[in-house]
């Protein structure tokens, strides 16, 4: 379990050079490229091709966002992409507004119906979420059909007018390049930000993001509507560059056809986004003599979804991203962090956790029956009974994964018993899974970073990048794990990935650590440095409830226990003192 | 009061059709706890099976019923071995991601065989139906009533008497479990798919002389069926059976009394409603995930 550190070079993360320096390459590329546009002489075809490409690209990225970062599916990219391209249709042809205003106003409309959409559909699954956004995609469709005195129904709009300033079709071209470059740095810088960290946390594992701090359910919305706002403004530049839009252009099949584009091209990244949207725009006009066919150029579209799923589920840039990492080796960072420091708030009485009278019923199971814990500041509190007494359901009612039937909980002086994960994680709860529970697609520092980043977390000064990244190495270190940082979940053991469930824990600077069978799974010499890691974190005057099966983990690490047995506290106190005790003797072994 | 009743009558049949197609969605979801977003496309190919062999061939009705309910029954088996096995142990979002492109296919690849035009698919019986006081009872509306509830009948006896249909509901509820007793899972997935493409096939053909035979049909029909499972509570096989019934109702009374351009409408406000004030729908639990 340990890691040696003698044979890694003094390599040392190089401190990030300034935000804006790093990327100036990308938007010097970005400045070429619109010059380029803005001063190539086109013919009009091309000039359509570009333009359609451009356009879509940027609702393309709107998928990429919310399905490739934050695992969400929309199925009606093409009807806010339709909000943005009929605002600026109608608002500048009926009602002579100015472009510029019919342009915010589409993607306004757009934001405001995917939040009400999201807000109503992202709590439950996400197969409710396929469903409603291909019934939202019919409705918008029916009335841009039938309601013909605000659409013009099937015959379209025409005549759109574009903004005084790009009047000719190569600026107005340019103007949408620059869009685009603008749109697509923002998707691709943000993973690394904040919010863009919670979306893939929240793709990867909801329930641990969750007890991490995140409020999930915020999250998907702010994934749904950055997608839907992105596909506004695709539609809204669109309605400009062609000037004449009708309702089959913004049918489910069109839905489709960017869902394709950003499977195709690999969903993670705005790059993959990019090629998708390219390919799919072009290879059709190379294959011209199929749309004599209808239906047919669709039916490929459906056949492609189901292979590249199948064979390609990462897209072409995922594909190509993944094989450049194999020929990489993976990066080893050498540690020059300071060592953790957990300083757990102390503003409560003696008692960090008081819970009385906790009860979980399901149905007629009594999971949990008016337990009552108290766990006392800077202690270790084990929680012990055998399979299926209800220690886990305890555990998980008092993170919040669970509403308790009945009872009060109370952490820190905060009745916490009606919270959400995520408010209880801010107020001071860390935890770890008896199944692990990490962000499989994140490096362990990022998983960390995660943990560091919990609202109400006092050491990470500014919170800004290098606080964080200091204070999940420090995590890391800690637990002995500081040199392989950088290296994905999936190449970490089993042992080792339960100390990065840790390490992201004591990030977060807990007033209270949940730990859930940490030492199922391990062997006896992984038992050990457990052992010896939990004696380290309580040094340190972190408060731990503890629920284990090795009984000698148990005996010599907690000074107090509570013995749960069908979901009743049958024995409460002095650890050797409980141990004795006979019901719990009883409970363990059988009576005679 | 003779419109209303006529309207019910109306109601119910349209309402039996999203039942039929519901099951099938919640028997798929049973099994795999995966929605099959291609169950309303099962209708409309058996629909077009249907216009080829009654029509086009002029073979005799019955055995053209036959012929097109065999055809889904390998039109399932092939779903489920090219859509949804390969990825049985991937989560959720691919397989519908799947499933979703296993339905445009079958949709778009039928217009480019078939052709964009409606097509007209005759009843099954001459006679248009009968008077019965003040309601004109349609035949087919009469049929697809009977064969609706002698369908629920034989799903009941189905499930819960036969060694299969206990098999089946074994698997659906503890797959390792089942799979350790001895019944291979894989055969019982097959049989929910190949089942389920029958019952949505049976859907299609019984509704397909109502309306027109349509590339646009099977969708229409999903959509509105799976708003019945919502409305039902979902996985439930009671609630997608009132579910399917209830909004059959609610569609025909809407499109009466309200708008008939929007008629489709309906379905989405009512499933919108039932989101956002009763998720878990008439007969549905809160399920939450295990910690």
């Amino acid at each position: 379990m340990s890691t040696s550190s003698e044979n890694i070079e003094a390599v040392v993360i190089t401190r990030p050079k300034p935000l804006l320096l790093r990327h100036a390459p990308y938007f010097i590329g970005a400045a070429i490229v619109v010059f380029l546009a803005a001063s190539a002489q086109f013919d009009g075809y091309i000039l359509n091709i570009l333009m359609q490409a451009t356009t879509f690209a940027i609702a393309v990225f709107g998928l990429s966002v919310v399905l490739g970062l934050c695992g969400q599916i929309n199925l009606a990219q093409a009807a806010f992409f339709g909000f943005g391209a009929y605002a600026v249709g109608i608002g500048t042809t009926d009602y002579q507004l100015s472009y510029w205003l019919c342009l915010v106003a589409g993607c306004v409309m757009a934001l405001v119906a995917g939040a009400i959409l999201g807000l109503s559909t992202l709590r439950l699954g996400g197969h409710y979420l396929a469903m409603v956004t291909i019934s939202f995609q019919q409705i918008v469709t029916l009335v841009m059909i039938n309601a013909i005195w605000l659409t013009k129904g099937p015959d379209g709009v025409s005549k759109i007018g574009r903004p005084s300033l790009f009047l000719s079709s190569q600026s107005y071209l340019a103007f949408c390049v620059a869009m685009l470059a603008l749109v697509g740095y923002i998707v691709w810088h943000l993973p690394e930000t904040r919010l863009g960290r919670a979306m893939r946390a929240v793709r990867d594992n909801e329930l641990a993001a969750g007890v991490n701090g995140i409020d999930v359910f915020r999250t998907k919305v702010y994934a749904f509507a950055i997608s839907a706002v992105l596909g506004g403004l695709g539609g809204g530049l669109f309605a400009g560059g062609f000037a004449y839009i009708s309702p089959d252009q913004f049918s489910f099949a069109e839905s489709i056809v960017f869902l394709t584009m950003s499977l195709l091209g690999g969903v993670a990244s705005p790059i993959g986004s990019a090629i998708g949207t390219g390919l799919l725009i072009l290879i059709p006009e190379w294959l011209r003599f199929l749309k004599s066919v209808p239906g047919l150029y669709l039916a490929i579209y459906g056949l492609s979804v189901i292979l590249i799923i199948r064979f390609m589920p990462d897209g072409i840039w995922g594909f190509v991203t993944a094989a450049y990492d194999r020929m990489r080796s993976s990066k080893k960072v050498a540690v020059t962090s300071a060592p953790l420091q957990l300083r757990p708030a102390t503003t409560g009485g003696e008692m960090v956790l008081e819970v009385t009278g906790l009860s979980k019923h399901f149905g007629g199971l009594k999971a949990v029956d008016q337990v009552d814990i108290s766990v006392r500041r800077g202690g270790v509190h084990a929680l012990i009974g055998p399979n299926g007494s209800g220690k886990t359901t305890t555990l998980n009612v008092l993170s919040g994964l669970y509403n308790a039937t009945s009872g009060k909980v109370v952490l820190d002086g905060t009745d916490v018993t009606t919270m959400p994960p995520h408010l209880r994680a801010a107020a001071g709860l860390g935890r770890t899974f008896q199944n692990i529970r990490l962000f499989r697609s994140m490096t362990a520092l990022e998983n960390v970073i995660i943990g560091a980043e919990r609202p109400g977390n006092t050491l990470t000064g500014k919170g800004d990048e290098a606080a964080l990244t200091e204070r999940a190495l420090a995590a890391l270190t800690f637990v002995g794990l500081g040199p392989r940082a950088m290296e994905l979940i999936s190449s970490f053991s089993y042992g080792h990935q339960r100390l990065i469930e840790i390490a992201r824990a004591l990030a977060a600077n807990p007033t209270l650590l949940l730990l859930d069978e940490p030492a199922a799974g391990l062997n006896s010499t992984e038992k050990l440095e457990l052992h010896e890691l939990l004696k380290r974190i309580a040094a340190q005057g972190l408060t731990i409830l503890i629920i284990d099966h090795d009984m000698t983990l148990v005996s010599e690490a907690a000074q107090h226990i509570t013995v749960l047995n069908f979901g009743r506290r049958i024995a409460d106190g002095e650890s050797m003192a409980v141990l004795r005790h006979p019901d719990v003797v009883s409970a363990y072994l059988g009576t005679d | 009061m003779d419109l209303v009743l006529q309207l019910l009558f109306t109601g119910i049949g349209i309402g039996a059709v999203y039942a039929l197609v519901a099951l099938g969605f919640v028997l798929i979801f049973r099994a795999t706890n995966v929605v099959n977003f291609a169950q309303g496309e099962f209708s409309m190919v058996a629909a077009y099976l249907m216009v080829v062999c009654a029509v086009d061939l002029e073979l005799p009705y019955w055995l053209s019923f036959i012929i097109a309910l065999a055809g889904m029954a390998v039109i399932g088996a092939i779903f489920n071995l090219g859509v949804y096995y390969p990825l049985r142990h991937r989560t959720y979002l691919p397989v519908i991601i799947a499933t979703i492109g296993a339905s445009i296919l079958m949709a778009n690849g039928v217009l480019a065989l078939y052709g964009p035009q409606p097509q007209v698919l005759p009843g099954w019986f001459e006679t248009p139906g009968i008077q019965l006081g003040p309601v004109y009872l349609d035949s087919q509306y009469l049929l697809i009533i009977v064969v609706t509830i002698a369908l629920v009948i034989f799903n009941y006896w189905f499930f819960e008497h036969t060694m299969i249909g206990k098999k089946l509901q074994a698997t659906s509820q503890d797959k390792e479990m089942a799979s350790l007793l001895g019944i291979s899972v894989s055969t019982m997935i097959m049989v929910t798919f190949i089942y389920s493409a029958v019952l949505g096939g049976l859907a299609g053909l019984l509704v397909a002389p109502i309306l027109f035979v349509s590339i646009q049909m099977g969708s229409t029909i999903a959509l509105k069926a799976f708003a019945a499972t919502i409305i039902g509570g979902f996985g439930d096989v009671t609630g997608a059976i009132i579910g399917g019934l209830a909004l059959g109702i609610i569609e025909t009374f809407g499109a009466a009394y309200i708008s008939v351009p929007y008629k489709d409408g309906f379905a989405f406000l009512v499933l919108v409603l039932f989101l956002v004030f009763r998720p878990q729908g008439i007969f549905g639990e809160r399920v939450a995930e295990k910690a």
